[in-house]
């Protein structure tokens, strides 16, 4: 693998990936199968370990280490079924654990570090975990082979059986798995052809789903340890204040109350349980230091980043001279603004630590385990290595945990508490002391000559993610992720030129599902319809006509179109009179989804999302059942954004707190959802996020067509569109 | 105080005014209930109490009394709670599944009073419920098929 300078390198990669068959199979080619190296791990039974993900006991458990992190986006089914398909083993004899902290071995194809994020996980890992299980039962094969002194080419295995036709013989995995264990790794491997799937390709239920039904599964919130103490915490309200003075003696008096650790910038309480230490913490009187940002204020937020848009901003993509054409003709320009957004899992931000005798023991759920052990390393002063990350199942990522501030947090408050502390955030912490996804102002600006697009100009401008995230992939003054779905499109829009400014503002930022091409895509899928209604044009039949280079995009847009029954009118509503149905195309990640939205307006300006139709090419699948439910549920997160999703700045201080004032969609708001997917053999699509994407801006466009007024800052702001405003 | 919790008895010494849930949690260490807003907005904390579903955020554990508490980890032993979680598992309902013994909880009360319910059903009895994954469309057709059941 490559030293740590060379993750320079991973997130171009992660543009290769997307970018094409070829190259992609020549990065997963080039990614060394770790052997022998592997760390045990407690949690897995004596018996032999493999590689890295492969560990087969006497009694025939096999048990797969996973290097992506199962946060409900089903990736512990779908890794599973890669290895197990190869491996020839039932995938309900399957136990499934996360990889630790181990760069080395599980390092992301994609990233080089070790996350699970960006859609990444079937196309970053298939490959690599297929060949590990090939690999290890061409070794179960060779031990049998050699038992029985037969070729080993007229073995057959099945369900971890491994069977001699000609002489009736068969044996077990766990009987040979610690000869074969001991024999060296063949050098070439042959991976099955597709006609031979029994797993990949099938919607196989999922391995952790029984668990979950059951109320067993155990979240890092969930985690108990002898002796352990209860905390919560309370950062400074207006954003990076320090603590100024806090009165201990109130909490204390709370019965039960163990503890108060005061740092610089936070106050936790610790008792003998979670409820005793909120009473604690909501008795103490804090002053706080507000520090510099006390005048933080929404509107000067806006303002500061469309006069940061103004440029010019860092060339991405430059394709013919773009300025030269938009000089004349027929010019149109607009700019998109979405908000910051919180990313509001259901399992708020937590962490169990035990610090002692110079090290430091971590359990927890995370998207990235390496940062994890870093992050409470330094906040330590102590070395990697004397940090133990214990991962969990995930509820709910999104992006929220592959920031490491909850782990940092919760060291700092352990190292002054004696023994193992939980620390639990409350719902208003966790949606007022995260990382948002950046404010972004979208500008567009496009020529149209003869019914058809000549000129293209978008300049993206926003935080960067990237810069903090994985400072050496922010190069040349360009966020790789801000720009995606911008740089490469689907449409022949003539001459282009895509540009990125980074403006940064006080407030920290971070990934939320569907990351940069939320914005791109949202803005120029919404600039295509406001085109379409100026030059008088249908916006499916603008889009068709930009798409001959693309047919997978013309695929998904016309399959959408079909099955939703475009060119008729959205069905009528009692939820409102004015009605309107919306289009929109969205090709990153890997994949190409189109969505068609209904929408009813209510006279006051509530919209109701009556219906969606989404299709979608996302290559080759591994389990279809994940796919649909992904797109589902990627479709909902997208509903919430466009509807309700917006944190404000007021004083300094987030000004929503909890899901009466961040609100998420209900099950009496949803409509219809469909689902529709074209078979393919192409190289496999990311499919977490491509559902948050395509669906918001098909929502906006089903607005603007049901009230004639395009609404050019997110959430949808009811006054806008109230009847008669 | 003593609590009567999926058919056991439990002995519990905590002030009056402690909501069951970290009474369930915390102090017992039943985590199947979870915590997800602490204002009875999310139904992540969502048991039964005599078989109605209630958010346990909110319920002071001394308003209980002898009453029967049921949560996730013995609703199973109910007929509606047996169907919802056979559904929820056959339908492959659940995502991250945080929410989801909440969703089974409310799914369950509503079955046990209601066994066929229809779609204004569902929603009136669904929707104090969150769901970040969105899995509402699997939620309604679990609950559809375990009315089947």
């Amino acid at each position: 693998m490559p030293p740590a300078p060379e993750a320079a390198t991973g997130l171009p990669r992660r543009a290769v990936l997307y970018g094409g068959a070829a190259l992609t199979a020549g990065l997963l080619i080039g990614i060394e199968l770790p052997w022998g190296a592997a760390r045990a791990d407690e949690a897995v039974p004596a018996g032999k370990r493999f590689n890295a993900f492969i560990h087969i006991a006497p009694d025939d458990r096999v048990t797969f280490t996973l290097p992506a992190v199962e946060m409900g986006q089903g990736v512990y089914t779908s890794q599973a079924q890669c290895i197990a398909e190869e491996l020839d083993v039932a995938l309900d004899a399957v136990i499934a654990a996360h990889a630790p902290p181990d760069q080395a071995n599980y390092g992301s194809p994609v990233f080089v570090v070790q996350a699970t994020g960006g859609s990444t996980t079937t196309m970053a890992w298939s490959g690599p975990l297929r060949k590990a299980g090939a690999t290890a039962r061409a070794m179960l094969v060779a031990a049998a082979a050699a038992r029985w002194r037969v070729d080993a080419g007229s073995l057959t295995t099945e369900s971890g059986v491994i069977a001699h036709g000609p002489s009736g013989r068969s044996i077990r995995y766990g009987e040979v798995a610690d000869a074969a264990s001991r024999l060296s790794p063949p050098t070439e491997i042959k991976l099955k052809e597709p006609a031979q799937f029994r797993l990949i390709g099938k919607p196989m239920h999922r391995i952790d789903t029984p668990d979950k039904a059951a109320g067993k599964t155990v979240y890092g919130i969930d985690r108990m340890l002898p002796g352990m103490k209860f905390a919560t915490l309370m950062a400074s309200p207006v954003l990076g204040g320090k603590v100024g003075s806090v009165d201990q003696s109130k909490a204390l008096a709370v019965p039960g109350v163990a503890q108060v650790v005061v740092l610089d910038d936070l106050v936790a309480v610790v008792a003998g349980n979670t409820w005793t230490a909120m009473q604690g913490l909501n008795a103490l009187a804090i002053e706080w230091a507000p520090g510099t940002n006390a005048g933080l204020d929404q509107a000067q937020l806006w303002t500061n980043l469309e006069k940061a848009s103004l440029g010019p901003g860092v060339v991405a993509k430059r394709q013919g001279d773009a300025p030269a054409k938009l000089r004349d003709g027929d010019v149109f320009e607009e700019s998109y603004e979405l908000p910051y957004l919180a990313h509001a899992p259901m399992e708020m931000t937590n962490c169990t630590v035990h610090v002692h005798d110079g090290g430091c023991e971590v359990w927890t759920g995370t998207q990235v385990p390496g940062f994890a052990q870093t992050g409470a390393a330094k906040a330590l002063g102590i070395a990697p290595e004397k940090v133990t990350i214990n991962n969990h199942m995930i509820g709910g990522g999104f992006g929220r945990r592959l920031e490491v501030d909850g782990v940092i947090k919760a060291v700092r408050i352990a190292a002054h508490v004696d023994g193992p502390v939980k620390v639990t955030w409350s719902r208003e912490e966790d949606i007022r002391q995260q990382l948002y996804r950046p404010l972004y102002h979208e500008r567009l600006k496009a020529r149209v000559e003869n019914g058809r697009i000549i000129a293209w100009h978008h300049r993206v401008t926003g935080g960067s993610v990237m810069a903090h995230w994985l400072p050496p992939a922010f190069k040349d003054g360009i966020d790789s992720d801000a720009v995606d779905g911008a740089t490469e499109v689907p449409y022949a829009v003539g001459d282009r030129l895509v540009e990125y400014i980074r403006h940064e503002s006080a407030v920290p930022v971070a990934f939320w599902r569907g990351v940069g091409p939320n914005g791109s895509i949202f803005a120029m899928e919404c600039f295509l319809d406001l085109i379409a209604s100026k030059t008088g044009v249908d916006p499916l039949a603008f889009r068709r006509g930009m798409l001959d280079g693309t047919p997978r995009a013309l695929g998904v847009l016309n399959l959408a179109a079909d099955k939703a029954g475009w060119g008729t009118a959205a069905p009528p509503s009692p939820f409102g009179t004015r009605r309107g149905r919306g289009i929109a195309l969205m090709n990153a990640f890997g994949s190409f989804l189109a969505a068609v939205a209904d929408v009813a307006v209510s006279d006051a300006g509530d919209v109701r999302v009556t219906r969606l139709v989404i299709a979608a090419d996302v290559g080759k699948v591994v389990n279809p059942d994940i796919l649909e439910a992904q797109i589902q549920g990627g479709a909902v997160f997208g509903l919430s954004a466009v509807l309700f999703g917006k944190i404000s700045f007021a004083g300094g201080q987030v000004e929503q707190g909890n899901f009466n004032d961040y609100r998420i969609l209900r099950i009496d708001e949803m409509p219809a959802i469909e689902v529709h997917v074209v078979p393919s053999t192409a190289d496999f699509g990311g499919i977490g996020e491509p559902g948050t994407v395509v669906t918001q801006p098909a929502i906006a466009n089903a607005v603007f067509a049901a009230t004639g007024v395009q609404l050019t800052r997110m959430p949808i702001d009811r006054a806008l569109i109230a009847k008669g405003a | 105080m003593d609590l009567k919790i999926n058919g056991a008895n439990h002995q519990v010494d905590v002030p009056d005014d402690m909501p069951l849930l970290w009474v369930i949690r915390d102090v017992l260490g039943m985590t199947g209930t979870k915590f997800g807003c602490g204002i009875a907005q999310c139904g992540a904390c969502t048991v039964h109490v005599d078989g109605i579903a209630i958010r346990s955020c909110q319920l002071p554990v001394g308003t209980v009394g002898g009453r029967a508490i049921t949560t996730i980890e013995g609703i199973g032993d109910t007929s509606a709670g047996a169907k919802i979680q056979k559904a929820w598992i056959e339908l492959e309902v659940i995502q991250c599944g945080y929410c989801q013994p909440g969703q089974i909880m409310s799914a369950a009360a509503l079955l046990a009073a209601n066994p066929q319910p229809d779609d204004d059903a569902i929603d009136a009895a669904m929707a104090g419920n969150l769901c970040r994954c969105g899995t509402y469309v699997r939620i309604r057709e679990g609950i559809k098929h375990a009315a089947r059941a």
